[in-house]
Formats: structure tokens, sequence, C-alpha cells
């Protein structure tokens, strides 16, 4: 009711040229207004009504406990109907498996993986730490002298952080991590010198690095990334490539015929001139991997996932 | 250039008439969206955002900023007229201004908080763009522990709004601390108090208990009195317009929310509603008429009002100045700004200089728009308290549910809301106050969260809390506002009894 008094009050305020197209979609984003997977989210659907695959594209938010309650819904709801899409990501990984939550992953269709950002372990310019070398240095020599900023437990930044610490040999239980809740309060702790590293995406860093008031020790990515001045992990001698990806999803109980016909509307997308400037602008990788690539990749990653949790002491 | 001249070209730019139009649409949807509960400006930002991908910058985001400035300003009329807060920085709006609207005031109520939220937005507008380097630094020095003293002193001072009873005040407290607890902690993703109900795992909404509360029990209460129920609600008794005392009574919290407002805003873990919990308090401390704190005082009013649209000032020195979003909106505001490849952060004022002078330049006359837009709609909309109670009342309910499930259609959250409404009748007739369950529910979870990250950074060495000069002088005051009034109560007493005894004399 009130999505639609605005819908009509923004009608009314912006004509939009609204033209009937094929066929309509349903996009769910499992997070608040504002977060990655709701720009996602809303990415797609720009992408989807300029290309012309769909004439009628709504993004409905259910926000909660990392994805996992619009998960559950969305599993429900969803049942048998091609119409309906669902963004989510690594962080619904970790989610499931701290919460116990009774949906996982395994009760939706995955259509594709499509984008993807590195972890980097950030300090403030005026820290004693230069490289990575110094970080695990003080790490070994106490691991609780290294407190890390990054996001909500259990999260993609906090599971980095414990395998971080695994890689190089250091208990992952001692890791001593700072959950911040988003949005800039784990940024604000290191420019305020209140922890030792900040652990997260490069986007959340990015402003400050370029500058110069933080600096970048490594990044978590295969090989080197040219707007990133730092080495990858793997080249400071830690063996650990990590990345936040994010992906859809369609519902349960679809036929392939079905799903072949979604996974081609979201190929068209990934392939349109509006979503790879919006990749652009938000920095963001390009890491399709369709189906059941995608779903093998998808099992492995929770299989690695459940036992870093159960080092940090998160999961039994 | 200097910052004054900067500010003149912002004014040029914003002043084109296109970006004048851009102003107007923001403000006029901004109160329209902060008028309705449950509806949002996060919500309406994220929606217009795919349409402003055709706009220029400069013209999407002064329409954001006037959607942010005009919810800021909407929040307050609901609060006022129907006691249902839109969101949770117009909480202590209610109390008070509530009180006001029964007793035939709501006009000078809703005056005050119209005039106070363009004076409060006006000087922090001004401060944004004159002080905005400075109040970040003051922002980032504040740790997890500072953030924990702040706590400590937000929670005594909002004892202000506990009522008569200290004993009943507290308990209402310690139900709000539960119900802060529920949902899954932060620091190490594992439920708490949540029942096996997944939905519970986010915690528990804070509008939506505020509501309840509020608004539900308010009407179940009025209804329980049926026949009996003395006729209070007067629509207008005096003048519809703000008496000279009225105007000699708001100046002050006015500028006094803004001095408290703006700081609090700023600070990536402070917050809107914190602002005004400690300009209620102040004003209740500084008022002479303490007695009508509870029943309707107009400082009550002007002080949060200002506060809050201080805060949202406030929030946009982080954003522009080091890229932090520190509210929703303000995180919506900062993908806007990326879906133009604008980074915002430190080289912001120097790489895009006309478009920050243009937003700041906007923001004043957004504010100037509000108040023309405002003042008017004020004999309207205490018309609506001439509606016969019966149907008032049922309105409210309406209006609180669809609000409710308009901002989260799910079962769960509208069993909550019916449930909390049937304790906050139940709180009524047992003489518990409310506000103090809203309050547990807002500090609680910070003040925790902040405790252990401190303590975890410290690795479990308590005397962190009081290492640093800042955190050291908050818990200080805060100790002084706690244990002076018991002092002084002490001493009083000890005097009654010396006068008693030179009585027996």
């Amino acid at each position: 009711m009130k999505q639609f008094l605005a819908a009509a009050m923004l009608a009314g305020a912006i004509a939009l040229p609204m033209t009937a197209l094929a066929a309509d979609y349903t996009i769910m984003a499992p997070a608040g207004p504002g977060g990655g997977w709701d720009q996602t989210a809303r990415a797609m659907q720009d992408a989807m009504t300029t290309t012309g695959i769909s004439g009628n594209v709504q993004v409905i938010n259910v926000p909660g406990a990392g994805g996992t309650i619009g998960l559950a819904q969305f599993a429900q709801e969803a049942n048998g109907d091609p119409t309906r899409l669902l963004v989510g990501g690594y962080v619904m990984v970790g989610a499931i498996l701290t919460n116990n939550a009774p949906v996982k992953l395994d009760a939706v269709t995955p259509i594709a993986r499509l984008t993807g950002e590195y972890e980097v372990i950030v300090v403030p310019a005026a820290s004693e730490l230069l490289s990575l070398a110094d970080l695990t240095t003080k790490l070994k020599a106490d691991p609780g002298a290294v407190s890390w900023a990054g996001g909500s437990a259990g999260g993609t930044d906090h599971i980095t952080a414990g395998l971080f610490a695994k890689t190089v040999g250091v208990d992952p239980k001692l890791v001593n991590y700072i959950a911040f809740s988003g949005g800039g309060e784990a940024l604000a702790a290191v420019l305020g010198n209140q922890v030792t590293v900040g652990i997260s995406g490069y986007g959340e860093f990015q402003a400050q690095v370029e500058a110069g008031a933080l600096r970048v020790l490594g990044v978590s990515a295969p090989e080197r990334i040219s707007v990133i001045d730092a080495p990858t992990f793997t080249e400071a001698g830690v063996e650990l490539v990590v990345q936040n990806w994010r992906g859809v999803w369609a519902g349960p109980g679809l036929s392939a015929e079905q799903t072949a016909a979604i996974t081609a509307d979201v190929e068209k997308v990934v392939n349109s001139e509006s979503w790879k400037q919006t990749l652009a602008t938000k920095g963001w990788n390009n890491t399709w991997l369709p189906g059941d690539a995608f779903k093998a990749q998808l099992a492995k990653e929770i299989d690695a996932t459940s036992a870093i949790l159960k080092d940090i002491g998160l999961v039994q | 250039m200097d910052t004054f001249a900067l500010l003149l070209q912002g004014l040029a730019v914003a002043a084109q008439p296109i970006n004048l139009l851009y102003a107007l649409i923001g403000v006029t949807l901004g109160t329209a969206v902060g008028v309705l509960p449950g509806i949002g400006p996060a919500t309406t930002v994220a929606l217009l955002l795919p349409v402003t991908y055709k706009l220029d910058p400069a013209g999407s985001l002064i329409m954001f900023a006037g959607i942010y400035y005009g919810g800021m300003y909407g929040g307050s009329t609901t609060s006022i007229l129907l006691n249902t807060p839109g969101e949770s920085a117009s909480i202590v709006t209610a109390l008070e201004g509530n009180k006001m609207a029964k007793a035939g005031r709501g006009g000078p109520a809703l005056a005050t908080a119209a005039i106070g939220s363009f004076v409060a937005g006006l000087i922090a507008t001004i401060a944004l763009a004159f002080l905005a380097p400075w109040v970040v630094k003051l922002a980032l020095a504040f740790g997890p522990r500072e953030y924990f003293a702040l706590m400590v002193l937000a929670f005594v001072t909002v004892s202000a709004a506990f009522g008569d009873s200290a004993l009943r005040g507290l308990t209402s407290l310690f139900v709000g601390l539960t119900l802060g607890i529920v949902g899954i902690d932060l620091q190490t993703g594992q439920a708490r108090l949540n029942f096996g109900v997944p939905d519970l795992l986010d915690g528990i909404e804070i509008t939506t208990l505020a509501v309840a509360m509020f608004a539900i029990g308010e009407t179940l209460y009025v209804a329980a009195q049926g026949k009996r129920a003395p006729e209070t609600v007067e629509p207008v008794r005096g003048s519809l317009w703000m008496s000279a005392r009225d105007w000699a009574r708001s100046w002050k919290p006015w500028l006094r929310g803004t001095v408290i407002g703006f700081p609090i805003g700023a600070m990536p873990a402070g917050g809107a509603e914190i602002g005004t919990f400690f300009s209620y308090a102040t004003e209740k401390k500084l008022s002479k008429h303490p007695e009508e704190f509870g029943k309707g005082a107009i400082e009550g009013v002007a002080g949060p009002e200002a506060a809050n649209n201080a805060s949202a000032a406030g929030t946009l020195v982080p954003l522009l100045t080091l890229g932090l979003p520190t509210s929703a909106t303000a995180a919506i505001m900062l993908a806007g700004f990326q879906q133009y490849g604008l980074q915002p952060g430190p080289l912001l004022f120097t790489s895009n200089p006309q478009l920050v002078w243009g937003l700041i330049a906007s923001l004043l006359i957004a504010n100037f728009m509000l108040l023309v837009l405002n003042l008017p709609l004020i004999g309207l909309w205490v018309r609506l308290l001439t509606i016969p109670k019966p149907w008032l009342y049922a309105g409210i309910l309406l209006f609180a549910t669809l609000g409710t499930i308009g901002a989260n259609p799910s079962l769960v959250e509208l069993g909550m809301l019916l449930v909390f409404g049937l304790m906050g009748f139940g709180m009524r007739v047992f003489g518990f106050p409310i506000a103090p369950v809203v309050v547990g529910l807002i500090l609680g979870p910070m003040a925790e969260q902040q405790l252990r990250r401190a303590l975890a950074i410290s690795q479990g060495d308590v005397m962190v809390l009081v290492a640093s000069p800042i955190s050291a002088t908050l818990l200080a005051i805060a100790a002084v506002a706690l244990i002076l009034p018991l002092v002084l109560r002490a001493m009083g007493r000890g005097r009654i009894l010396s006068e008693v005894a030179t009585d027996n004399d």
C-alpha cells in the first residue's frame, strides 16, 4: 500500500515511459535497501528494462539475518514460479551455517554467479605495520594483540580473518575479531586508530586509500588488481584467495526449459551495456559462472566455510 | 577559493530553476513519507534511485537531500497528533507533543516543531559547510569506549523521562533492555532469545515497538474506558499559532537541541534518536516548569525536534568528508553518488566542489521550502483532531497497522505489533511509563556492543574504559548526574530534620 502510494506519487512526479514487454520478473533482495544485494537487484532491474528483456521488473526487499529470512520466504513463495529471482551471495553461505537456518541454499535453483569483490587488509597510514609480513609476525607473537575490525561475526570479513590466521599457522579461535554493523562503522574504527587492522571489501576503504589515510597491506585476489597498489596474499607468501561473490537463484520446482530460459535472460543482463556500466562505476568484477559449474563451486565453498567456522568456534 | 565564495557559487547552482524544482519534489515527497509511518526516507530514496539514472548528478542528489530533510520534518506530525512516531528519531516528540495536542495546543506544538526544525536545519547546514573537517575529527576520536561512556551518560540522563516512580521507571527500562537482547548477537553470530522463530533473528524493530506501545496501547486504553473516559481531546484551545510565551520558551531549546544533535549525528555510531534523548533530558533539567513535563511542555517538543533535524545535517558530515554513511538514508545516498562514479570521501570537496557546495546550498533552500510548505498545513493537520473519537482511534489503529506491515510484510511483525500493543495497554492500566521500554531497546544493544568491543580490543582490561580523556569525562559527568540528586536529597532531608528538631525546641 505504502509502496504503491510512493510509486504513485513518483509516477506523478516524474512521467515514466511504461511499455509492456515480454516476461515480468520479481527480484528479491534478501536485505534492506542500499546494501550490495539491493544494489545488485536494482542494477539487474535496470538492465532488464533497458534491454527489453522485461517491461515490468519489481525489486522487493526482505531484510534479515544475513539473507536467511528472505531465502526461507523465497523458497516457499517461488516454488514452480519462473518469474521470481533471488539475489544473494557468499555472506548467505556463512549466515546459514551460523544461524543453523532451516532453509538452506539447496532449497532453491542456482542460476549463476554474477559479480565478485576481493577482501583487503588495511591499516591507518601512521601504523607501524608496513607489510603483510609485519602483520604475520605480530599475529604469531601475540594473536590477541591484533584487533581486526570488519562486518558482522561469521560474515566474509570474519571468515577471511580466520582463514588468514589459519594459513599462517595461528589458531583461528585466537583471532581478536571486532564485529561492527555495516555502513562504515568499521572504517571509522580503523581511521580513528581504535583497532590494529581493518578487513573488508576494497570498496569500503577505496576513498580513504586514495586519499592516503589508509594503507593496503594485502588483497585476497588470485593475481594483482590494477587499481590496488598492494601485493596479493599469495605473493606475500600466504596461500589464500577469498572472493565475496554475489549471484542469482530461481525458485525450486522449475523444469529444465524454464531454468534455461531464466539463465538466458540473466546472461543477456550480464552482456548488456547497462550492466557493464554498473560494474565499472561500482568497481565490481564480472565473475559470470552459470548453472552446474556454479552449483559445484557452491558446494565446495559451503564445505570450506563450514570447516573454518568450526575452527573459529562459531559453529559446533 | 574560500568557503564563503564556494557556498555562494553553490547557491547559484542550486537556484537554477530546474534544481529548485527537484528540491521542491524532494521536500514534498519527503514530508509525505515522513507523515506516513512505515515508509521512511531510506525506502523512498531507494525507490527513486533507478529513476534518477537519467537525471544529472546534481539534480538527483538535491532531490535526495530534500527527501531526507522532508522526512525529518514530516515525522513529527503523526507523533504529535496521533501519538504514532513514524521513525525512531521522533519518539521523544510524542511524549510532550501528543499531550499538548490533546490539550488543544496541537497548533503551537506543530509550529514549534516546524520552526525548530527550520532553525536547527539552517544552523546545522551552515555548520556542515564551515565546520565539517573539525567535526569529523571529533567524531573519529570516538571509539568503542567513548561510545560506551556516552551511552552510560544517556542512560543516566534519560531517567528524566521515567515519570514519578524510579522503581516503575526502572522496571520499564529493564523490559526494554531484555527486548534489546533478542536476535543475533553481532559479536558472536549466535541467536539469543528468539525461541526458534527466524523472524526474531534480526531483533525487534524500534518503530514497531514504539508504534505498538504508543498508538495501539493508547487506543486499547481509550476503548477500554468506553463512555466513562473524560472528553480530553480538544482540537484547539487558545491560539492556533504560537503565543509570545511559547516563543520565549522555545527559542533556547531550539538552539540547545541544535548544538546537541549536530555532533551526535556526525558520529558514525551516534544516531538521531540519541540526540533527542539528550535534548529532552537537558530541557527537563533546565526548564523553569519541570512539573509540566509529561503533561505537555513545549520545551520537550522544541528541543528534540531541533536535535533530530540537526543530526540529519550532522549525518552528512562523515558522508561527504569520509564516505561514511551513518544512517540508512545516507547509505543509499552514497550508492547514489557511486552511481555517477563519484566517490565521497576526503577528495570529494576538492575533486567536485561544485557538486558538494551545490548540495549544501540546496539543503539551505530545501529548508526554507519546508517551512513555507509546513506552516500553512498546521491548520489543516489539527483539524484531524476534530474527528469523533471512535473514528479517530479506528483510524490510528488502521494507520499503525498499515505502516508496520508496509515496512515489513510479515505475520510475525504484525503479531509483535499486537502483543506489544497489549503490553502497552497493560502498562498504562498499572501505571508503568512507556518511554523507558523504547529507550531500553534503543540504548541497550548499543551500550552492550560498544562495551564488548572496548573490552575485546583491550583484551579484557577494564581500565581501558577510563583511560581516554573523553570517556573519563563523560563517565564523570554521568556519575555526578547520578549521585548529585541523591546527595542533595539526603542533605535536604537533613535540613528538614533539623528544622523539625528546632520546632520542637
